[in-house]
This record gives structure tokens, C-alpha cells and sequence, in this order.
């Protein structure tokens, strides 16, 4: 009797064990976004009522206040994107201390197969027939496994060969990896009649949701709209996140990733093989990528064979700031950005009557983030302070 | 180690192998009897002895071969993100090579293109321009699509007489800088920025404007004329961005969406334009749309869709249903190289037939010999009208086509393919404005 | 895996030693000059000889001869073929000018990368910096920064040689100082930021003060004033030709001096201490070399030969524009150095001499052979053109360099033996020294 009774308190343990390392960092994600988001809008007013009396012509702080709204739902987006990159990133960090240059290809591929998969299902008809979220589904799924698979190859073939050569070597044979993915994408999209410039087609989402009107004056109104593919992108990246958590924290796969993370040679030692493992990341980091490209193509509508690379260098700067080789950190250092980035590209041009150009700026603000953090928390935001070596 | 080693010389031999075969190739032709002297060459040797004979009865006879090779160059960006128009240049002159390359080979010429690549850099079109300009075959250059890379081209060809004809650079620059050599078949970023304001402000009715360009010397340098023009007239700006984002622009939008102007006006090219006005309208923007000619192609309705509808475009092409020429070549290009023509291919095929056109005149003027590089710019600055498919040309002394026609163009509602829809764009307005 | 030597080692030894070495090395010599003076004309075959012509320069440094016969060799071809061929053909001296400027950017690149083991991926930033100070400053330009300011007199041009020289050192010490603490990858990626920052910069300095003129560029920029004697030399030939004569002269000068300076550090106790840190950067601590100061030297060396070129590169071209500075030019330098062999001074002179010629002549030449064959009516598809694949190309060659040759065509010695330790750690299998020496003499 008491032996059979056991198992059950067990079970019931791991359960609630399973959903608190699910979700609790995702508690912790939702803190900074919440956190970052106030700061940010706080930092932005106070600065807009400061600046109020250098402009005659607008009402700066209602200006400011008035496109507040959509600035968050912008930089979530952002924010978004960039997490589910930044997770490739830290997750190949996190078990073999190398950056993969080549991840931002590894994302543009994965839009490439998104808008080739949406060409052949609108060349036989389909597309406009097919309601929206199956399509959702079964887009991204194609791109996780083109991106995913690719990724595997590029490692079985330009990163396995250099384990155990000096730090740099891998890097530049990643980098060599990113440069040739630009073109043989190009080559491709060209041959197939994609073109350069590929049309990533969908079916019709419907108009943008009105969530409020925010009058200005008296005859006019700003309507907060929240288009209906920045909501699908932030679901779909919200359960590849609950997903990812599950399968890191409370799977016999994720336990063995994270051994081969903290000691290679002991894992082993253990019995886990360690390529299958390393080449079992490379999956899923490159999924993820390729499914955040899937998702980025639906919302942006148009893809081309560079359009990987500066969102794989911001991706690569979230996860440095958040501590690169932690997945929360990735999450959170990836939505913190996307916050920094909107309302950079959104006020600067504003707060300064257009001497500087907003948008331009942006990136600079990225890559000084990048510098301050290296510099002054090269942990990261949630990044235990691991000794470097050097 | 052993075995990387081998792959490693595998590789290596395979390299050096490819070589050698590109070396047993039919290296050119045995030397031209002419030295070779490029720059600063005496303007007109004295032909020897031919010119007594009566050209007139040449025509008749069967075109003897061998009176040398004559290349024309392309020089415009093969590889990098602006490919796209860079190879759209190359093929349009490749057809149009294709096709009035008979004028030449009549006469008794072999004709070859020779396209290079400028990376849309400056240092390495210098380097291509220092190339052309060692090979004498080459008469005549058709490019550049950068505006800067023409620049920094420009001297070179000028040292050796040789003439370059533009088919997309716009930029005022290029025939105000006193280029003796520098033509272009496409009209002026001043002239464009201001015709835009004004059909803008007169016939769209729009009491404000927010511009974004891309950047580039093109794409800001007609936004930055548009800008001008509206400040002077009294037109509202509302904001003035540049950006270089191809894909997402959520953050500008939502400024835009703020400021509420009438119109948004975008100077660049279509490939950033489309997912711009894309996204623009997937958040409610109602603001009308305007772009200069950079806007000007199918592909622009094919990345775009319903959102450029109805849209109004600038051009210096003239369309179709003006030129029904144009409408062959976008079969042509389409059938040869498997995508529509892009921007700028129509006028390198214009660009290519000035340059035809001078060399046969040149010839012909030379007693049917292959003429010099002077003779074939003096032929190209006295060409009178040329009558291409995309315009008629004139040359001012600056080079600018005298008289350009600028249009005022809309995009047709039409559904349907992207490529046939774009050839029912209408004019709403022609203009006939000679250069500044 | 024996010593014995196999039959074309064999020859090699024998050409490479000894009186038959002078007499190869003289006959390869004049053969090429002579074949490339007789070749004035813009083709393949010269293509091909230019080629040739320019490899007997990595003859003679390979051979083992009388180091001032090297010298005066290697003179005659610099200083007296080349220019005179230039004067018949302006394409090459051309190529040899851009050569000369990169493999001063290569052996700059060298000094971080290959000794100090920095990868800095934002190397073409200092090399902006000097040619937009040259810009700015010689062009009307200025007024527009400091309004009644007038451009500086273009025979200050070799004075702003050292002050490019300067500024990027001082750009490299501003940059490096707070970036080096970091990890060699992350510093990749860091200075990768800064380099994209600097170029941002450059297309978005026209407001609110127009510094570098955006996007539009800056043209006009004046060169230096031709010196008389040149004109006293080479007499009958226009000025647009002695100045790209007087230009290949300066490129050369500089490129002189840098390799000059470059192989005094390396044999230093600086550059001792360089490959130290390369090697083990806590040994090197612990054997009390000051590592922060020796990094941030190697950065500020590399640094102030881009400067320095910089200056030079904006009075050749006399126009420039930011798309010259992006990301791509400094992979590409980065390219040249990897080629060559990471730490090699003569590695990194090649790479950036093979690279160069690959980009400009090489093939753009392929390209246009191969479509002189399409019209043949060969049958090679439309979209294969090797000249538009240039990324690809890059791409591809760092790939299989890292797993076939991390060390290079012409690998440094002791660059080598680092990379053999690593791969004994992993591999059991460890080949003699000769073997792969007799491999990079092939």
C-alpha cells in the first residue's frame, strides 16, 4: 500500500516543478517587459516636457503621448523578432561558447521557404481559400524545417571540422557561411522566378483591429490600431517560447543540453553523445530562426536575400545584453532592444525637430547598447557572472 | 590531415585547371594595326589612302568581316543589394545590342558587349572605367545606376574622349559638373522633385507632405528637390526621414501616422517603396502616395498589391501606350531573362541605341572604318533627335536630353498579372521642360 | 609521411638555391617584363601576363638569393616596368595603385589579427576616417562645418599623410579602449557595430551640420600638386597620366613604409609580446607583459596605416561616398589577410595583392570570356556569371581556408605551430614540418 502510494506525490511534484520552470521565466520575461516598457514611456515624457518650449509649431508632449500607444505595440514586435533570433544565438553560445555568425542567413532562409511556400500555394490556387491560422501553421513550420536543417548541415560541414581549433577559426568560417548563404539564396530566387525581391504571400488577414480612437482635436483622431500579423507574430512567438522552456527545463533532452552546455567532456563522460546534442541545438536554434523569418516575411510582406543580416547583428546584441547562453536572457534582452529601438526611430526625429533622423540613429543606439553592456555588465541583464575566460 | 591536404590541392589544381582552360580560349583577335595610345591620343589621324575610294558603293556588297571588333561597355552593379537594377542595366543593353547591333555589323564590324561590374563602389568603377579606357575596341559606355560611381568615373572617360550615356543617373551633377563626355537619357532630379511638387500641390490637392528617401544619392537627392520646392510653395512638410531599412518600417509609420499628412511622398527605389506603402495601408494610412521613377515597375505592383493602386508616379519614361516599342522590349526582357524588366533597363536599351547610332554615323563618316573615340562623341553630341523607346533624344551642350518629357503617370486598378497591369498605366500629365 | 622528397620538390629545391636560382629568377624576369611590355593592349593574354608579371615578385622573395639582388629585382620591376608599362596602360598601373593601397590595409588588418589575434571587423572605419579628413578638408566642404573656413592648399596633402596617420591612431585608441577588455569574438562583433556606426554616420552627418555630405559624397577632392620632376622624367605624357604614375609612386612610398615599420615591430619585443597574447593571454599576463596597453597598441598601429591610406585613397579618387566603407570592404580585407596566412607579413602582402586582382581583373575577365562564349553559343547558363557571386566567392574561401589552411598560403611560423598544437589536442595525426612547407611552395 504505502509502496503504491508513492509515485503519485512524485508525479504531482514534477508537474508542478514542469510548469514553474515553464513559466517562470517567462514570469520573468513579462517583468521586463512590463518594467522596460514604463520605464522607457516615463524617460520619454519627462524628456518631451523638457523639450516642450523648442518647438512652437507641434505640442511636443501631446505629440509624444499621442503615438505612445503604438510605439509599445511597435517595439513588442520588434522586441519579439529579435528574442526569437537572439534564442539561436544563446542557445549555440550556451553549448559551444561560438558565435554563429551565420544565424541571420539561417532566418532569412527561413523567410525565403516561407514566401517560396506562399508562391506555389497562390500559383495552384489555394492560398486565398485557406483559412489564416492553418496557413500560419503550417508556413512556419515549413520554415523551421528548411531552417532548421539547414542549420544542422552548415554545422555538420563548416563548424564540426574546426571544434577544438583556436576561438577564431569558427568565426570565420561563419562568417564565410553568411556571406555565401546571401548569394546562393540570391542564385536560387532568381533561378526559381522568385526574384530578388521576393513577395511573401499570404492570405488576407483582414484590416488592422482598432483598439482605441486617441482624439487629437476636436475633428480629428488617431486611431491605435493593432495590425493583425503583429498579433499573430507575438502569439506565435509567445507559445515557441513556452515551447522552448518546456523542452530545455523539463525534458530528458533539455537536461542533456544543458549538461553538454556546463561540461562537455563530463557530459559525455555520462553517456550523452555530444555531437548528436550539439547538432540537436543547431535544430532548434536554427527552427526558431526559421520560424521568426516565417513570421517576419507574413508580416512585412516583402523578403530579400540581405534582409537576415541586420536583424541577426541586433538579434546577436539582445542576447549579449540579455547574457548571452541564458534563454530568458535572450527574451528579455531581445524585447528591452526592440523597446530602445522603436522609440528611438519613433521620437528622436521628433524630440529634435528633425536634425536627426530617427531610424538612422537606431542601429547606432543598438550597437552603442552592445558597447555599454560589454563594457559595464558583460554578463547581461539575467546573466549569472560567470568568470570569463578570458 | 593527410586528406585535407589532398582535397586542399584537389582544389587548387581544380582552380589553376580552370585557368588554364580560360587561357586556351581564343585569346582576341590578332592585334589591331592601330597603336594603342588611350589618353591624350591626337584627335583625327589622317586615314591613309582609303578615303579616295567611294564609300557609297559599299553598302551593296556583302559586309566583309574583319574590319576590327567594336565593344560597347556597361558599367552598372552585377552583385550586392542593388543588383537587381545593376543587371536590369546590363540586359537591357544586351538586347539592345541584340537588337540594332546589325547597324554595325552591316558596315562590317564584329560586335560584342562588354559588361562590368561597379559594385555600385566608386573605387572599383574608377578601377572598370580605367579598364574600358585601356581597350580600344570600346567606343562608347553605357551606365552608370550610382550617380556617384558615374563620378568617380567620369574623369577617366573624359581623359580618353570616351562617351558615357547614362540611363539612370539623375543626379544633377553628372552634366553640371562640365563632362564634355557625360549624356544621360533620363531627366534631372531637380526637374522630377519640382514636377512631383507641383502636380502634387496643384492637381492631388494635397496641403501636406511627409517624405521619406532611402538614402541613397537618387532617392534623397529628389527628395531633398521635392522638399525645396514644397518649402517654397507653401506646401506643408510634415516630416523628412531617410532610412536605409528595406523590410520593416512600423517605425517610421507610426510618426506618419501622427502627423497625418495628405501625402506621403517617397523618393527611392520600388523594392523599398513596395513593403512601405504596404505596411503604410495594414495600419490604416490613408495618405496618397507619390514617388519619382525609381517607382517605375511591375514589380512595384507585384510586392505591393492593392496598396499602390491608383497611386501616382513621376517618370521620364514615357509608357507604353506612348511608346508601343517599350512594349516589345518588356516582352523581350521577359522572355529572355525570366523576370520583368526593372527601372532603367528600358533606357540602358535607349542608352545602347545612342551609342549605336554614333558609331555607325562615326563609321560611316570615317569612310567605313572603325572610328575613334572622339569621332564617335562628336557623333553622339551631333546626333540630332534620336527617336529610342522610351523617348525622343535630343543633347543639350551639358548633355542633358534638351526638351525632356516628364510624366505624370498612375498606376491602373486593374487586376491581373503585375507585368501586363503596368503597361495600362495612364498618363495624367505630360510635361515638356527643357533642361535647367 | 616520409621525408623523402618527391619529384617536383626536388626540381624546386634545385631552382631555388644556387647559381640556377639567379639565372631562373633573371630569366623568369625579364621573359614576363619583356612579354608584358610587348602586350600594351587590355586583354586575357595580358591579363594572364600581368598575372605572371606580378608573381615573380613572390619568386623573388622566395628564392634564395643575395638579399640586394632581391632588392634590386624587385626595384626594377616596381619602380621601372610597371610605371613605364602604365604609361601604355593606364588599367594596370591602376590595379597596381588599388594593390598597393589594400595590401597596406591587409598588413594593417595583419597587425591586429594576425599578431595581436584581435579580430576586428570593422577595420575599414579608420580607413574612412582618414579619407573624409582628407575630403572634408580640401574641399569647399570645410566652409560648410565652419562657415568662411577655406580648404586646406592641396600641397598640405603630405603633411595629412601623418595627420591621417595620427587621426587614426588616435580613431583606433578611442575605439579600442573600451572594446578590448572583451573576448576575441565579442570583440568581432563589437568592432563589426563600430564599423557599421562609422559608416551610418557618414550617411547621416548632413544634418543637422553638413560634415561629410551624406549620402551625395564629396567631390573635387583636390590632389596633390605634381611634383616638377616627374614631369622632367616623362615628358610628352599628359597630365592624367603622370599623376597616375605620381599616385602608384605615393601608394608604393606608403606601402614601403608601412611593410617597413610593420616588420620592425614584429621582430620587436613588442611584437614578441603581440604573440604572446595571441597565444596565451594569461601567460602573457603572468610573464608581466602590460596586455590592455600592447592590444590597444596593435589596435592603434593597425589603425594608423588605414588613416594614413585613407588620406591617399581620397586624393586618387577624388570623390567619395560612404558605400566604399561598408561591411563587405572590411571582410574583404579581412579575406586578404586569411589568405595570406593570419601574422605573415608576406601572407598578408599576397592576400591583399590576389584579392584585389581577383575583385578588379580577375573576374570581371572570367565574366566576360564566359559570355563571349554564350554568344558562341556554348552553352552556359545565363545566371552563372562568377562576377556576380563576389560575396559567395569571399564566402566560400574563408570557408575552406579555415578547414583546409587556417594558416595560410604563406603561413607565419610561429602562426603555424599555434594552430598544429590545436589540432594535435583533437587529432592524433601530426605531419612533419617539410611536408607542409614543400605545400606552400607548390
Amino acid at each position: 500500500m504505502a509502496v503504491a502510494a508513492i509515485p503519485t506525490p512524485i508525479v504531482r511534484r514534477t508537474l508542478r516543478m514542469t510548469l514553474a520552470s515553464v513559466f517562470g521565466p517567462l514570469g520573468q520575461v513579462f517583468l521586463f517587459v512590463v518594467g522596460s516598457a514604463v520605464v522607457l514611456s516615463v524617460v520619454t515624457v519627462l524628456i518631451a516636457v523638457l523639450l516642450r518650449g523648442t518647438r512652437t509649431d507641434v505640442d511636443l508632449v501631446q505629440a509624444t503621448l499621442v503615438i505612445l500607444p503604438q510605439v509599445l505595440i511597435d517595439g513588442l514586435v520588434r522586441g519579439f523578432l529579435f528574442a526569437t533570433i537572439a534564442l539561436g544565438y544563446t542557445m549555440v553560445y550556451g553549448v559551444l561558447e561560438f558565435i554563429n555568425f551565420a544565424h541571420g542567413e539561417i532566418f532569412m532562409v527561413g523567410a525565403f521557404a516561407g514566401a517560396a511556400f506562399g508562391s506555389v500555394l497562390a500559383s495552384s490556387g489555394v492560398l486565398s481559400a485557406l483559412p489564416v491560422p492553418l496557413y500560419v501553421v503550417v508556413a512556419v513550420l515549413v520554415g523551421m524545417a528548411v531552417s532548421g536543417l539547414l542549420a544542422v548541415s552548415i554545422e555538420r560541414v563548416a563548424y564540426r571540422p574546426l571544434r577544438g581549433a583556436p576561438r577564431l577559426v569558427p568565426l570565420i568560417s561563419a562568417i564565410g557561411v553568411s556571406l555565401l548563404l546571401q548569394d546562393a539564396v540570391r542564385l536560387i530566387a532568381n533561378l526559381s522566378g522568385l526574384g530578388f525581391n521576393a513577395r511573401f504571400q499570404t492570405p488576407n488577414f483582414g484590416p488592422p483591429i482598432r483598439l482605441a480612437e486617441i482624439p487629437v482635436s476636436p475633428d480629428r483622431a488617431i486611431p491605435l490600431i493593432l495590425d493583425v500579423r503583429a498579433l499573430t507574430f507575438i502569439i506565435a512567438a509567445i507559445l515557441m517560447l513556452i515551447g522552448l522552456n518546456y523542452l530545455v527545463n523539463a525534458t530528458k533532452l533539455g537536461t542533456a543540453i544543458r549538461a553538454v552546455a556546463q561540461d562537455r567532456p563530463t557530459a559525455s563522460l555520462m553517456g550523452i553523445n555530444v555531437n548528436q546534442i550539439i547538432a540537436l541545438t543547431f535544430l532548434i536554434g536554427g527552427a526558431l530562426g526559421g520560424a521568426a523569418g516565417v513570421l517576419f516575411g507574413i508580416r512585412v510582406g516583402t523578403v530579400n536575400p540581405y534582409v537576415g543580416f541586420l536583424p541577426g547583428l541586433k538579434a546577436f546584441t539582445a542576447a549579449v545584453l540579455g547574457g548571452i547562453g541564458n534563454i530568458p536572457g535572450a527574451m528579455v534582452g531581445g524585447i528591452v532592444l526592440g523597446f530602445l529601438e522603436a522609440f528611438v526611430a519613433s521620437y528622436l526625429s521628433l524630440m529634435t525637430a528633425g536634425a536627426f533622423s530617427g531610424a538612422s540613429y537606431a542601429d547606432i543606439v543598438a550597437f552603442g547598447i552592445l558597447i555599454l553592456i560589454l563594457i559595464f555588465k558583460p554578463s547581461g541583464l539575467l546573466g549569472e557572472a560567470v568568470s570569463q575566460k578570458v | 590531415m593527410k586528406k585535407q591536404q589532398l582535397a586542399f590541392h584537389i582544389a587548387l589544381g581544380a582552380t589553376l585547371a580552370a585557368l588554364l582552360a580560360a587561357c586556351a580560349q581564343p585569346t582576341p583577335a590578332p592585334q589591331q594595326p592601330e597603336p594603342t595610345q588611350p589618353p591624350a591620343a591626337e584627335p583625327t589621324q589622317p586615314p591613309a589612302a582609303e578615303p579616295t575610294q567611294p564609300p557609297a558603293a559599299e553598302p551593296t556588297q556583302p559586309p566583309a568581316a574583319g574590319k576590327g571588333k567594336i565593344k560597347i561597355a556597361t558599367q552598372s552593379p552585377l552583385s550586392g543589394g542593388q543588383a537587381a537594377l545593376g543587371v536590369g542595366i546590363r540586359n537591357g543593353a544586351e538586347l539592345g545590342l541584340a537588337d540594332m547591333g546589325k547597324m554595325l555589323t552591316d558596315l562590317g564590324f564584329e560586335v560584342e558587349l562588354a559588361p562590368f561590374d561597379d559594385q555600385a563602389k566608386p573605387e572599383v568603377g574608377a578601377a572598370n572605367a580605367k579598364n574600358i579606357a585601356s581597350d580600344p575596341d570600346i567606343l562608347c559606355v553605357v551606365g552608370h545606376l550610382n550617380s556617384g560611381v558615374a563620378l568617380a568615373s567620369l574623369p577617366t572617360y573624359r581623359d580618353v574622349s570616351l562617351a558615357m550615356v547614362s540611363p539612370a543617373n539623375t543626379n544633377p551633377k553628372i552634366t553640371e559638373s562640365g563632362y564634355p563626355n557625360a549624356f544621360r537619357v533620363v531627366g534631372r532630379d531637380d526637374v522630377q522633385g519640382a514636377v512631383g511638387e507641383e502636380f502634387a500641390r496643384t492637381e492631388m490637392g494635397v496641403k501636406s507632405v511627409y517624405i521619406i528617401h532611402d538614402k541613397t544619392d537618387y532617392g534623397q537627392g529628389v527628395a531633398e528637390f521635392f522638399r525645396q520646392q514644397a518649402e517654397k510653395n507653401g506646401l506643408q512638410v510634415l516630416g523628412f526621414e531617410g532610412t536605409e531599412e528595406k523590410s520593416n518600417f512600423e517605425s517610421i509609420l507610426t510618426p506618419i501616422l501622427a502627423a497625418n499628412p495628405d501625402l506621403i511622398y517617397f523618393g527611392g527605389i520600388y523594392d523599398q517603396a513596395a513593403p512601405l506603402f504596404r505596411q503604410a495601408r495594414d495600419r490604416g494610412i490613408t495618405a496618397k502616395f507619390l514617388g519619382p521613377d525609381g517607382l517605375d515597375s511591375p514589380e512595384l505592383l507585384k510586392l505591393a498589391g492593392d496598396a499602390v493602386k491608383g497611386m501616382y508616379y513621376t517618370s521620364v519614361a514615357a509608357p507604353v501606350s506612348q511608346f508601343p516599342d517599350a512594349a516589345k522590349f518588356a516582352e523581350d526582357y521577359k522572355a529572355k531573362y525570366n523576370e520583368d524588366a526593372p527601372p532603367f533597363s528600358a533606357q540602358a536599351y535607349d542608352a545602347m541605341g545612342i551609342c549605336i547610332r554614333a558609331i555607325k554615323d562615326a563609321a560611316e563618316k570615317n569612310g567605313g572604318n572603325k572610328p575613334t573615340r572622339e569621332q564617335v562623341l562628336q557623333a553622339i553630341r551631333e546626333g540630332g533627335e534620336y527617336k529610342g523607346i522610351t523617348g525622343t533624344y535630343k543633347f543639350n551642350a551639358k548633355g542633358d536630353p534638351e526638351k525632356a518629357v516628364y510624366f505624370v503617370l498612375q498606376v491602373s486598378e486593374e487586376d491581373g498579372d503585375p507585368a501586363v497591369v503596368w503597361n495600362k498605366n495612364a498618363v495624367v500629365k505630360k510635361l515638356e521642360i527643357p533642361a535647367p | 609521411m616520409s621525408k623523402s622528397a618527391t619529384l617536383p620538390q626536388a626540381i624546386a629545391t634545385q631552382f631555388n638555391r644556387g647559381p640556377l636560382a639567379y639565372a631562373a629568377l633573371t630569366l623568369y624576369v625579364l621573359v614576363t617584363s619583356a612579354l608584358l611590355l610587348a602586350n600594351t593592349r587590355t586583354s586575357l593574354l595580358t591579363d594572364i601576363i600581368f598575372v605572371l608579371f606580378l608573381f615573380g615578385l613572390l619568386l623573388i622573395y622566395r628564392a634564395r638569393v643575395v638579399g640586394g639582388y632581391k632588392l634590386a629585382l624587385a626595384a626594377a620591376l616596381l619602380l621601372g616596368v610597371l610605371p613605364y608599362f602604365g604609361t601604355q596602360n593606364a588599367f594596370y598601373v591602376e590595379l597596381a595603385i588599388q594593390a598597393a593601397i589594400f595590401v597596406t590595409l591587409a598588413l594593417g588588418l595583419n597587425v591586429v589579427v594576425g599578431f595581436a589575434g584581435l579580430l576586428d571587423l570593422g577595420y575599414v572605419a579608420f580607413f574612412a576616417v582618414g579619407a573624409y579628413l582628407w575630403g572634408v578638408l580640401s574641399t569647399p566642404q570645410i566652409a560648410q562645418i565652419a562657415p568662411g573656413a577655406s580648404p586646406v592648399s592641396p600641397s598640405m596633402f603630405y603633411l595629412f599623410l601623418a595627420v591621417g596617420l595620427l587621426v587614426g591612431t588616435i580613431f583606433g585608441i578611442l575605439l579600442g579602449f573600451p572594446v578590448l577588455r572583451l573576448r576575441g569574438d565579442y570583440l568581432a562583433i563589437v568592432t563589426l557595430g563600430l564599423g557599421e556606426v562609422i559608416r551610418v554616420l557618414a550617411v547621416n552627418l548632413d544634418r543637422p551640420v553638413n560634415i561629410t555630405n551624406g549620402s551625395q559624397g564629396i567631390k573635387d577632392i583636390a590632389r596633390p600638386p605634381l611634383p616638377e620632376v616627374l614631369r622632367a622624367i616623362l615628358p610628352g605624357l599628359g597630365d592624367a597620366q603622370i599623376y597616375q604614375i605620381f599616385i602608384y609612386l605615393m601608394a608604393l612610398l606608403v606601402l614601403g613604409v608601412t611593410v617597413l615599420v610593420v616588420y620592425r615591430l614584429k621582430n620587436s619585443r613588442i611584437g614578441r609580446a603581440w604573440e604572446a597574447i595571441r597565444e596565451d593571454d594569461v601567460a602573457a599576463v603572468a610573464m608581466g607583459i602590460p596586455i590592455v596597453r600592447m592590444k590597444l597598441l596593435a589596435f592603434a598601429v593597425g589603425a594608423s596605416f588605414a588613416g594614413a591610406m585613407g588620406v591617399l585613397f581620397a586624393a586618387k579618387q577624388q570623390f567619395i561616398n560612404p558605400p566604399t566603407f561598408d561591411l563587405l570592404r572590411s571582410i574583404g580585407i579581412l579575406a586578404m589577410v586569411i589568405l595570406g596566412g593570419m601574422g605573415s607579413i608576406p601572407g598578408a602582402m599576397l592576400g591583399g595583392a590576389l584579392v584585389t586582382l581577383l575583385d578588379l581583373q580577375l573576374l570581371p575577365r572570367i565574366a566576360m570570356e564566359l559570355s563571349a562564349l554564350k554568344r558562341q553559343g556554348i552553352g552556359i547558363p545565363d545566371w552563372f556569371d562568377p562576377a556576380q557571386y563576389q560575396r559567395a566567392l569571399f564566402g566560400l574561401l574563408l570557408i575552406l581556408m579555415m578547414i583546409f589552411r587556417p594558416a595560410g598560403v604563406l603561413p607565419d611560423e610561429r602562426r603555424r605551430e599555434e594552430l598544429r598544437e590545436g589540432e594535435a589536442e583533437t587529432s592524433a595525426e601530426v605531419e612533419p614540418a617539410a611536408q607542409s612547407r614543400a605545400a606552400s611552395t607548390s
